[in-house]
């Protein structure tokens, strides 16, 4: 078993995603750090584009994830609707 | 009937490898000349894979809105003065150092991504190297523009690439670029997007920047993070590089080890002056360089390693000697600037007590027993009025180019020391990695531009150290360079906050 990690900017857009990240993936582990936030979680991470939209409220581009990400660690698969990062 | 919705994988394929063409009148090998001759074997390009599959009109709409977010907060920590907001001047120093060290490097990779991104026959990959070589050249102009605003106030920013063509120290982060751009395309990628930004970087961009953060300094904050989602797609690339080199031939194995090796100890050398920056040039700290490199290098390294050991790829060849110099480099690096503070463009200076006390907590193994006592004793000889200052010039690695002053590490009261010889002559390094690095390939490190070499030599403006300080590096004596205190860094600082000098202090309890 490996970590797969994302770190993201410590802003309003981020809060939603980690909510969505949380409800996707119920182990997950956030670690607020001086302007950033660390997610981590075991072998996988799925963050899900109608998770957020539903969080947020209005329609949102997963590629948009671009602007706030500040790191990831793990592969990475991108489909319109999912952002996974995996450990083999 | 309305067209139907493409989904990102086809427009993807649509806008990247379909804009591809056959060469029907011109070899192929006379098209992309450097593809072969590093030993490589490229089966089928049709392989490679793009996982973020970004598409250039989507990557300029990111791009403008990441940089509109980041002028935003430029004008507003500019309009707010914000450098009067940082938690100390000293910190300042960390930031000369990123636009002289660093930011020359974003320009240097912009340079050597554009030159691959032609090399390649395979569309995926020039592409991926073409977006990241506009991000480098985005960075190094937020990076310089963010710190543009700080030389207005603070002395030792205003000829930084002046000064990352000449001075020593500065020699160290230019000839790793120098080195890896002069290398064939797919040592390139290796070097830079795999061992450089897969591996290494988060290390200066995630800690250092959110210690940035700590210290109240919102322009740099901004554009390390900016920087850093752009590194994303950089380590991505990285990772897919690795992969698609190790699925197309197994011929491809051992060469891309020995780059890994290679490149590993090239960039942990590299990140010695992010140690110091982050031990000694935060006054608040969110965690030591030795907490930085356990999570970005052994948690994160470990788990990446495990994932490509079925291509039979292994941990770095060196890294079990980098694992243990996590508890030493950043208190060695520190000491070797402290020495030679007088030849620097930033100011050093002793950590107070309250600062040796944290180092003592993060380092209970080696501050105590080899580095308190030492700074210790430099405090006292500051206090007594003789600052110490290292007065000759030390014989540097050849193939680092850092001083010789790192330990053995089994004994670290034993300066490394290793020695070649190669067509009659002797050449020295700091360690076994810097070594090897060497013994493969004299014939190139025999030509390195060797900044205390140079000096003897008289190719630095005379035998007069003061003149190639001010003349030749273009350091603004009394300045740009010595001690913090007594700098006029720190007498304006104190201005701005009605703060009396340490000198002030000491004259009126006497």
């Amino acid at each position: 078993m490996s970590k797969v990690y994302m770190a993201l900017q410590d802003n309003e857009e981020a809060h939603y995603l980690v909510e969505a990240l949380e409800e996707d993936n119920p182990d997950v582990t956030v670690d607020y750090q001086p302007a950033m936030i660390r997610i981590e979680n075991e072998d996988r991470l799925v963050l899900k584009r109608e998770t957020v939209e539903e969080k947020m409220g209005r329609d949102w581009d997963l590629q948009s994830l671009h602007v706030n990400l500040v790191t990831i660690g793990g592969n990475v698969d991108e489909t319109d609707d999912e952002f996974t990062l995996s450990w083999n | 009937m309305a067209a139907r919705k493409l989904n990102l994988k086809e427009r993807y394929s649509l806008l990247t490898r379909d804009l591809d063409w056959e060469y029907s009148y011109r070899d192929k090998k006379e098209i992309f000349p450097y593809e072969d001759f590093e030993g490589i074997k490229i089966t089928d390009w049709s392989k490679w894979e793009d996982p973020f599959r970004l598409t250039m009109d989507a990557y300029w709409k990111y791009q403008a809105e990441k940089e509109k977010k980041l002028y935003a907060i430029f004008d507003a920590f500019a309009q707010n003065n914000g450098q009067q907001n940082v938690t100390d001047a000293r910190y300042i120093n960390a930031i000369k150092v990123f636009l002289t060290g660093v930011s020359p490097l974003e320009y240097q990779a912009y340079s050597g991504y554009a030159h691959v991104g032609r090399q390649f026959s395979g569309v995926g990959a020039r592409t991926a190297c073409q977006m990241q070589s506009i991000d480098e050249l985005r960075h190094v102009q937020t990076q310089v523009h963010a710190m543009s605003h700080y030389n207005k106030f603070f002395d030792g920013f205003q000829d930084f690439s002046h000064m990352h063509d000449r001075v020593w120290y500065l020699s160290v982060p230019k000839s790793f670029f120098d080195d890896a751009r002069s290398a064939g395309p797919f040592e390139f990628m290796v070097a830079i997007s795999f061992s450089f930004e897969y591996v290494l970087t988060n290390l200066l961009f995630v800690p250092f920047m959110s210690g940035a953060a700590y210290n109240g300094d919102m322009a740099t904050v901004t554009f390390g993070f900016s920087a850093q989602s752009d590194e994303a797609r950089h380590m991505t690339l990285g990772l897919e590089v690795i992969k698609f080199l190790l699925e197309q031939h197994p011929d491809n194995v051992p060469i891309v080890q020995r780059w890994i090796d290679k490149w590993f100890w090239r960039g942990t050398r590299l990140l010695a002056i992010v140690a110091m920056m982050m031990d000694y040039m935060l006054p608040n700290r969110v965690m030591s360089w030795k907490e930085a490199w356990e999570v970005y290098f052994e948690e994160a390294g470990g788990a990446l390693f495990k994932d490509l050991a079925r291509y039979g790829i292994e941990m770095p060849k060196y890294a079990a000697t980098a694992i243990a110099e996590k508890d030493h480099i950043s208190h060695q690096t520190w000491s070797t600037f402290y020495n030679y503070g007088h030849a620097a463009a930033f100011h050093t200076w002793m950590p107070d007590e309250k600062e040796m006390d944290w180092l003592s907590e993060k380092y209970p193994d080696t501050f105590d027993k080899y580095y308190r006592p030492r700074f210790e004793h430099w405090r006292e000889k500051e206090q007594a009025g003789e600052r110490f200052y290292n007065p000759t010039l030390p014989m540097l690695c050849n193939t680092c180019q850092i001083p010789m002053g790192f330990t053995e590490m089994d004994d670290p009261s034993l300066i490394a020391y290793r020695q070649s010889v190669y067509q009659g002559e002797r050449y020295n390094f700091c360690s076994d990695g810097c070594k090897d690095i060497f013994d493969h390939e004299p014939e190139k490190y025999v030509q390195s531009w060797l900044p205390v070499h140079q000096i003897y030599q008289g190719n630095c403006g005379g035998a007069d150290i003061e003149k190639v300080l001010s003349e030749y590096y273009r350091i603004n004596m009394g300045k740009d360079n010595l001690d913090f205190h007594g700098s006029p860094d720190e007498a304006r600082w104190n201005a701005w906050h009605n703060l009396e000098s340490a000198e002030e202090r000491l004259k009126k309890a006497g």
